[in-house]
């Protein structure tokens, strides 16, 4: 019997946190109770990126898309979507600038208007528990068509042709990877998936893996067939359990279907998976930490050469690439190189998926085109920032990138712009800050980060992370002097130079970047032993102006420490030496009589 | 051999392929400085001193673990590559205690060498300076986290050489220590107090336990016979502490100066390494040819291998020899022989070992086999390093000493002895006596040359008149599971054991490069001290253990025989299985 409806529930990590599988649940029952059950199909399918407007329930055909849905919804839309065909009104996304209704068709949404999703093309589209469903939008097509119809110098050059470079961070050519793993002899070659996505606000392998598990699988297949190996590991960080779920019921059916383990379609081909859960270590995204983790060592990492292409994974030739990378691989195999360098700028093709948070009113996974300029995806797609306020900064590749002001707004984005302005690409955390955001509260966010995620290893990593860490704690208490300035330059120079891996030779980059474009917050901390954003406790002042006060009492309650005295319908007064500066009056106050300097 | 055309600072050298840009600086004549970096280790990679630039390249790379390429410049100086090298030196000293004066590697410490090369004045940064727990567990070595650089070398050096897994990276970030796994105690850990971690150690972090106070207590007691004896390897290698090349005999120095420092009679270990032979020799004759006891026969003379067996491997106990080492031996006949013969109380004498090894200091008190004369058979272990220091705050002038001899009955000693200081010596002295004992005819030529040199794992066949002996040599212990796991698979298959005879040293290179020796083992170092030692084989008027006189006399007086009642008290001993981790 013929479905009438479909209702998409996304199952990201995200929705799923916010009751996803409740409104499946509920939508269910509904439907049962309604007598609807046998019309529709019900999907949790994997994010729609949308993250800022979770959990979303999408209903096709009408292409109905519902943001911020509840359990208690699912009467109503089966009522209303369902059986009477109409629209759930109150539940339709609403643009927040023209508020304008019912955009139905997902296409209209802004958020998604300039994306172009190749990464994320099945996210939010299919089950990802099903492989039927990946199979039905091309899934394992491309498998086949390199098995039956290609050889493997004719998948590198497909993928040399595609230009496609490595969505880890550092944009090497991934045919390079590929083709040297090729040229070396050995019985034993690995395919390894690096999924251990760790910059802080980053969730974009996450994503893909629990929403299109099958693509990786594909992807990493085609690459053991182009190189010669027939091993796949996935090293995938235990804080994903449902991408690891995911992954392992897709590996399950794969193999179910022949699409894994021998003789691979009647091919002759051999290829199987095997899941190694990594510990939570942000170095071991490095690609000698990884695999020296998987090997069962300590995550730390050692020198190249020798590159993994040649020895890696147990000293055997091994191609590593990230989630990212690799769920680009069947559409280049299927549509073309060709098609793909299309897309994007001259020297970075494909796509680039962000994970845009921060001050943004619409947070949420994005693939663009590269070349996309930092403003479409601020001001078009992010729908600019919260609460109309001004933008400052943003910083992309995470505590291995930079900061790059409003002067880059118009900015291509691709790896090498990127890189000439002292950022990085970075896997793809993109945080967007505004005017009450303090630079060196920021990188000394990042840096603190470093200093913990260092391996410890190396002594310009593990001493130079703390030294600068210790240097910016410094200037945000106003204790800071022009000759710290100068050592942090210093060591962060050092550290670019003589660290042994990314994560030590990037360590200082928001701080030099900082350091260029906002030198002015440093001078002003260090010189005026002021934060004009508020945020360096150290150097905020609350204080009560007299003149404004009417003696409510409610500033006085909400302290903490009591340190806020006066008498009833009488300006009170703060204590400086008590104050700890939470903010708690600041925010209570309704009279505006509470200023911070 | 291929070869490739290279650069250093623009200077033509051909090295052959494979070289790392360190190596082939080198070459070239020119050194590029580094401080986790050791000859005997893979390149580790972590300091980030020997960073060097290759022409064309924005980029800078570590010369220890980058090898050369064909037509590339390697830059080893310029004002950048100076500056980054500083600042580095400056990062890590700012984070350790600079307490130079006070340290025990003061003068020896290659991160206060560097300091002064690069002509340190101040630390532009801030310190931070964790002040650690020692760890003085163990009877042998003393951990000092407080001044570790996490440098690397000691986990690498237990790991890689000794396959023992004592020391580990614990912890993360600024937190990481170099400490014993799994964050217990050292003499709870699977430490076998080889002291490898002590010798390879570049600052004051990790040294062996410091007992020459209790010396310089015994020679002042008026009370007390102090008898001192100096093991085979301390004369090739004592020298280098008073800038002699490694590898001088200073046998004689040694006993003039230890007769200078109070003591009243000075032995010889090599005695004793004889004695070892006539024992260890016979239960080997008893095994081989009689077929009593199992077979392969290990060699037991080594501390740090038989705590490791124990730990390890203590399925292979029934193949042990029960044979003491040398020094216990040389201590329980001190406590029984020399005192009957001297007419001296043994509770009276207190006993000395001058060795190049931490493991003997565990070795005296690892159980009540020790004390076969009733008394502590050995009250003391110093390692050649105390005694370098014990000499020059003595104020003895070592260079110009006048070499005397060692004391009678228990000082003489065959070139036999003397070789058990190297790799391959304990067998080649064997089979001298062997041969002997077997045939009751002497070897012709004594050099059992295929037992020599610095490969890891040497094997071969000796030829006893129509008896094929099949022995093994290992040293540095993590070339000997190999071995041993040979002759575990062939026990479990019910075959024939691989080998009759096998030697295993726990240090690369035998004792001469112990865990006691002084600073700067090398490989070049190590084959100079080995020199040293078959050039004083090769001098001594007797070569066999068995011809030695006073071997012969102590048989003759009061041993009877190899393997008497007597012998089995006083220089045999037994083990026990020992667990990997006591806590």
């Amino acid at each position: 019997m013929a479905v009438k409806n479909y209702i998409l529930v996304c199952g990201g990590t995200a929705c799923e946190s916010s009751k996803a599988t409740e409104i499946f649940n509920a939508l269910a029952a509904e439907a049962e109770a309604q007598g609807v059950i046998d019309d529709i199909q019900i999907v949790k399918t994997g994010c729609f990126g949308f993250c800022e407007k979770g959990p979303i329930v999408k209903i096709l055909p009408e292409e109905a898309f519902y943001v911020e849905v509840v359990p208690e919804d699912a009467k109503e839309i089966i009522s209303e979507s369902i059986v009477k065909g109409r629209m759930v009104e109150r539940l339709l996304y609403i643009d927040e600038e023209d508020k304008k209704k019912g955009d139905f068709d997902i296409e209209d949404i802004k958020f998604y208007q300039k994306q172009v999703r190749i990464v994320l093309r099945n996210c939010g589209f299919i089950d990802p528990e099903k492989i039927d469903e990946y199979i039905a939008r091309e899934g394992y097509v491309a498998l086949e068509k390199v098995l039956f119809e290609m050889n493997p110098d004719g998948v590198i050059n497909e993928l040399k042709e595609s230009g496609l470079r490595g969505r880890g961070g550092a944009g090497f050519p991934t045919w390079m990877k590929w083709n040297f793993t090729k040229g070396v002899k050995n019985d034993q070659k690995y395919i390894v998936c690096n999924a251990d996505e760790g910059d802080p606000g980053a969730y974009m392998d996450r994503s893909t893996l629990e929403g299109d598990p099958h693509s990786v699988l594909e992807a990493m297949t085609i690459a053991g067939y182009a190189v010669g190996a027939n091993m796949g590991v996935i090293y995938i960080r235990a804080e994903y359990p449902l991408a690891i779920e995911r992954l392992e019921i897709a590996i399950k059916q794969a193999r179910e279907y022949g699409l894994l383990g021998k003789d691979i379609l009647g091919s002759g081909f051999d290829f199987d998976f095997e899941i190694r859960l990594g510990a939570g270590a942000f170095v071991c995204g490095e690609e000698t930490a990884l695999l020296r983790s998987i090997e069962g060592n300590r995550g730390m990492p050692t020198p190249k050469p020798p590159f993994p292409a040649v020895e890696g994974l147990w000293g055997k030739p091994t191609v590593i690439n990230n989630v990212e990378t690799w769920a680009n691989i069947p559409m280049i195999i299927l549509k073309g190189g060709e098609w793909f360098r299309g897309i994007g700028t001259e020297r970075s093709s494909g796509t680039k998926v962000f994970a845009l948070t921060g001050k943004i009113n619409n947070s949420g996974l994005v693939e663009v085109p590269m070349g996309t300029t930092l403003r479409e995806i601020v001001f078009d797609i992010g729908g600019g920032i919260t609460g109309g306020k001004k933008f400052k900064a943003v910083q992309t590749g995470g505590p291995s990138g930079g900061v790059l002001t409003a002067d880059f707004l118009d900015t291509p984005i691709d790896f090498d712009e990127l890189t000439a302005v002292g950022s990085m690409m970075g896997s793809g955390g993109m945080i967007v800050m505004d005017e009450d955001d303090c630079m060196i509260d920021v990188v000394k966010f990042y840096q603190e980060f470093c200093v913990d995620e260092s391996c410890g290893k190396c002594a310009p990593c593990r001493i130079g992370t703390r030294k600068l860490y210790d240097i910016l704690s410094k200037i945000s208490k106003g204790k800071g002097t022009h000759q710290d300035l100068e050592n942090m330059e210093t060591i962060g120079n050092a550290m670019k130079k003589a660290a042994l891996c990314g994560l030590g030779q990037t360590a200082p980059n928001p701080i030099l970047s900082t350091m260029k474009y906002f030198r002015n917050e440093y001078l002003e901390h260090i010189d005026d032993k002021v934060c004009k954003a508020g945020k360096c406790k150290d150097l905020v002042k609350f204080e009560i102006d007299p003149d404004k006060c009417i003696g409510c009492t409610v500033c006085a309650r909400k302290c903490p420490v009591n340190c806020i005295s006066g008498e009833r319908k009488q300006p009170h007064f703060i204590d400086q030496d008590q104050c700890v500066k939470c903010g708690e009056c600041y925010a209570a106050c309704k009279f505006g009589a509470i200023t911070k300097s | 051999m291929s070869t490739v055309d290279i650069k250093i600072n623009g200077r033509d050298i051909t090295v052959a392929a494979g070289t790392s840009i360190l190596n082939a600086a080198k070459l070239a004549g020119c050194k590029i400085p580094t401080l986790c970096y050791h000859s005997d280790l893979e390149p580790w990679a972590a300091c980030g001193i020997c960073v060097v630039k290759i022409e064309g390249n924005p980029r800078m790379v570590r010369a220890c673990s980058t090898l050369v390429s064909e037509g590339q410049n390697y830059i080893t100086q310029d004002p950048e590559i100076h500056s980054i090298r500083k600042t580095v030196i400056e990062m890590t000293l700012a984070d350790h205690p600079q307490e130079c004066l006070t340290c025990g590697r003061n003068q020896t410490c290659e991160l206060q060498r560097l300091s002064a090369e690069y002509g340190i004045r101040e630390i532009p940064f801030d310190r931070n300076v964790k002040r650690l727990p020692l760890d003085k567990s163990t009877p042998s070595i003393v951990l000092d986290p407080s001044k570790c650089i996490q440098c690397g070398r000691c986990a690498q050096v237990c790991q890689q050489l000794q396959d023992v897994w004592a020391l580990e990276f614990i912890g993360r970030g600024e937190k990481t220590r170099l400490m014993p796994s799994a964050g217990v105690l050292l003499n709870e850990s699977p430490c076998i107090k080889c002291g490898q971690c002590s010798a390879h150690c570049p600052v004051g972090a990790i040294y062996e336990k410091d007992e020459t106070d209790i010396m310089r207590a015994a020679v002042q007691d008026e009370t007390k016979h102090v008898v001192v004896q100096i093991a085979p390897a301390v004369r090739v290698a004592l020298g280098e502490a008073f800038g002699m090349e490694p590898g001088t005999i200073v046998t004689g120095q040694i006993y003039a100066a230890l007769r200078r420092l109070g003591a009243d009679a000075v032995f010889d270990t090599n005695f004793s390494a004889d004695l070892t032979i006539m024992e260890e020799g016979s239960e080997f004759v008893e095994r081989v040819v009689n077929g009593k006891g199992e077979l392969p026969q290990l060699t037991s003379c080594c501390p740090a291998w038989t705590d490791y067996m124990e730990k390890y491997y203590s399925d292979m106990i029934p193949n042990f020899s029960t044979a003491k080492s040398p020094m216990m031996m040389q201590g329980a006949i001190t406590k029984t022989y020399y005192a009957e013969n001297q007419k001296i109380d043994p509770k009276n004498i207190y006993s000395i070992a001058i060795m190049p090894c931490t493991a003997k200091k565990f070795e005296r008190i690892r159980d009540e086999n020790m004390q076969a004369s009733g008394y502590d058979d050995v009250d003391l272990v110093l390692t050649t390093r105390e005694l370098a220091r014990m000499i020059k705050t003595a104020g003895i002038d070592f260079l110009n000493l006048k070499e005397e001899e060692a004391d009678s009955p228990i000082g003489q000693y065959a070139g036999a002895g003397t070789i058990f200081g190297v790799t391959g010596g304990v067998m080649e002295a064997a089979v001298r006596s062997a041969y002997y004992l077997i045939t009751n005819e002497e070897l012709e030529d004594v050099n059992i040359t295929a037992v020599r040199g610095m490969e890891g794992v040497k094997a071969g066949v000796v030829d006893i008149k129509g008896t094929k002996v099949k022995v093994a040599v290992a040293h540095g212990i993590a070339n000997v599971k190999s071995v041993l796991d040979e002759v575990r698979a062939a026990r479990e298959a019910g075959k024939e054991p691989p080998y009759h005879f096998i030697e295993v040293m726990a240090c690369r290179g035998g004792c001469i490069a112990g865990g006691g020796q002084p600073y700067g083992t090398e490989d070049d170092v190590r084959e100079k001290r080995i020199a040293g030692i078959y050039k004083d084989d090769e001098q001594s008027e007797v070569r066999c253990s068995h011809q030695n006189p006073e071997i012969t006399q102590i048989y003759k007086d009061y041993l009877g025989k190899p393997m008497s009642d007597k012998s089995h008290h006083l220089l045999h001993t037994h083990y026990t299985p020992r667990k990997v981790y006591t806590k």
